[in-house]
């Protein structure tokens, strides 16, 4: 596909996830907050797919929206009634701080980076062959570690719930 | 003959989408393009759901002796109309103390995933909506997104039997994805490809079933399937004896209906699933040549689809507890074993030059020697340790402690 619908579904993309973002810490339902940062990820996942990223694009749906957000439901289930409000509380400020640092951060990243235009219009080669093969090849150790690490969590969260012998 | 060739094609819709788009410019053909196959999913999901109403009431009726519906139409084809009229007249309740929008939203929303998994199904040759490369992990992805819709449906319903249900949904859908995913990575790793339509075109050149090499795969895939598109004998989120109607309980009328129509849907994407990771999909021993490809998918859809009936016309209940131990101590190991077998064949298959004709078959006997010996194993070793009644957990009873005694 050419210019024209890549524009319109990035925009498009754009306002879906900034908007979402944005009600996250505007509405004063918590559960509310939740299902639209859970929009806010799908829009990623969106974007993603604008850069021919299709393997990260669904690796963010599978995380992020299935898992993460599954996660964060179930902590909002298991919250005390009185404490399931949105309101601002201590951590405003310090939030607002790390925020603007994040964004000016990204800001200058974007504007001192080097970018190069794509010169064909053929796009980029399917990704989920080449990542697989990094993560064999290349990248076995840290792999590896990772898959230890998520062992020992789970070995740790098995031993938490543990039944009494 | 020229006829046939030029002016009906019904091996694919790729002679209509032709014409339609015929003289457009590049960018209204594609969009065209998309809407033509959008409309041809809709109404292929939309019409087989309203027949598989019928069929599914009257086939359960059947394997349970009963007639089933039998008045409106002949042999009560107009039923599913009926039901449809009767629920649509339905006043729709909204609980007062609920999250309106949430509580409207969620029956919609709910039949996202489905569709979208439809989009990835080859129906035949050239007749994908996309042939994604990661096809397979984005069915697993959005069908994971139905957990949430499911929680949204609950917790707006502001009722506890709706969140006990939800409850049970999300630890089962959580639980039964791990044994899906790893059942799925069976024909993966053989075809080399999570495209859906490379590991269809994989059985086809090598003219044999995945299903027959991997059988375990196979069991293991259509029993965390059933889980995860809530059927009997896993729908303890709807168990009526035990919580009214789970998270269904404050939807009436034709928010009901979808969430009712959603489930006969997800049954047959679950089919669709199948039919495509081990029997071919559109291909099926060179019928493909005389019979459309769709017809064959369709087929296949409806093999598997009866099989999820006959597990909801013949099996009981299982009990909470039963069923989480099921996934994590049985299917869990046996399906990560199983992921062991296949990459240790198809390795062996790429690095050794051996006759597609006479490793396969060997392959296929191995697996089904292992799939009796292993199932055999694992049931003795969990019935010796399985627990008579569900037991308190560690963490729980020492919370339990804490609430009993107010420090």
């Amino acid at each position: 596909m050419d210019e024209l619908g890549v524009v319109i579904a990035f925009w498009i993309l754009t306002v879906v996830t900034l908007g979402s973002a944005l009600l996250i810490v505007l509405t004063r339902n918590i559960f509310h907050a939740v299902l639209s940062l859970i929009v806010s990820f799908l829009g990623i996942a969106g974007l993603y797919i604008i850069l021919s990223a299709d393997f990260i694009a669904v690796a963010q749906v599978l995380v992020y929206a299935g898992a993460v957000s599954v996660l964060m439901v179930f902590a909002l289930m298991l919250t005390p009634r009185e404490a399931r409000d949105n309101a601002g509380n201590y951590l405003q400020l310090p939030g607002l701080a790390l925020a603007t640092v994040v964004g000016a951060l990204v800001a200058v990243a974007a504007v001192t980076t080097d970018w190069q235009e794509l010169e064909d219009d053929e796009g980029f080669d399917a990704t989920s062959q080449l990542i697989g093969e990094a993560l064999i090849d290349k990248w076995v150790l840290p792999f590896e570690v990772a898959a230890v690490l998520l062992l020992v969590a789970m070995i740790g969260a098995i031993m938490l719930v543990r039944e009494d012998r | 003959m020229i006829a046939l060739e030029h002016f009906y094609d019904a091996r694919d819709l790729q002679n209509i989408v032709e014409a339609v788009t015929d003289g457009m410019n590049e960018q209204l053909a594609y969009v065209v393009a998309a809407l033509l196959g959008c409309l041809a999913i809709l109404g292929f999901v939309g019409v087989t759901a309203i027949i598989n109403i019928w069929i599914e009431r009257r086939l359960i009726a059947r394997m349970q002796v009963r007639l089933g519906p039998n008045r409106v139409g002949p042999m009560g084809l107009l039923q599913p109309v009926a039901d449809a009229l009767k629920l649509i007249q339905k006043e729709v309740l909204v609980p007062r103390a609920g999250d309106r929008f949430i509580f409207l939203v969620a029956p919609l929303l709910v039949f996202i995933p489905p569709m979208f998994t439809f989009g990835v199904l080859p129906f035949g040759e050239n007749m994908a909506f996309v042939d994604l490369d990661v096809a397979v992990l984005f069915v697993i992805a959005f069908s994971s997104i139905t957990t949430l819709l499911i929680f949204m449906a609950a917790w707006s319903s502001n009722n506890k039997y709706a969140l006990f249900g939800a409850m049970r949904v999300i630890a089962m859908l959580v639980s039964y994805e791990v044994p899906l995913v790893l059942a799925a990575m069976g024909p993966v790793i053989f075809a080399e490809s999570m495209s859906l339509q490379d590991i269809v075109e994989f059985q086809k050149d090598n003219w044999t079933l995945l299903l027959l090499i991997q059988p375990l795969a196979f069991v293991i895939f259509m029993l965390s399937a059933t889980a995860e598109i809530n059927r009997s004998p896993f729908d303890l989120a709807e168990a009526e004896s035990e919580i009214v109607a789970g998270y269904l309980t404050e939807f009436s009328g034709m928010k009901w209906g979808l969430f009712y129509a959603v489930e006969l849907v997800n049954a047959l994407t679950a089919s669709g699933i199948a039919a495509t990771l081990f029997l071919g999909g559109w291909w099926f021993f060179g019928l493909e040549e005389y019979v459309p490809g769709w017809m064959i998918v369709i087929g296949k859809i409806y093999l598997f689809y009866f099989v999820f009936m006959w597990f909801r016309g013949t099996l009981p209940r299982l009990r909470m507890d039963q069923l989480m131990s099921f996934a994590w101590k049985y299917l869990l190991p046996l399906a990560l074993l199983n992921v062991l077998i296949a990459g240790v064949q198809s390795t062996l298959w790429a690095r050794n030059d051996w006759d597609e004709a006479v490793a396969f078959p060997i392959f296929g006997l191995i697996n089904v020697g292992l799939i009796g010996l292993l199932a055999l194993a694992f049931g003795r070793l969990l019935a010796s340790s399985m627990a008579e009644a569900p037991r308190r957990a560690h963490l729980g009873a020492q919370l339990g402690e804490i609430y009993r005694s107010p420090a």
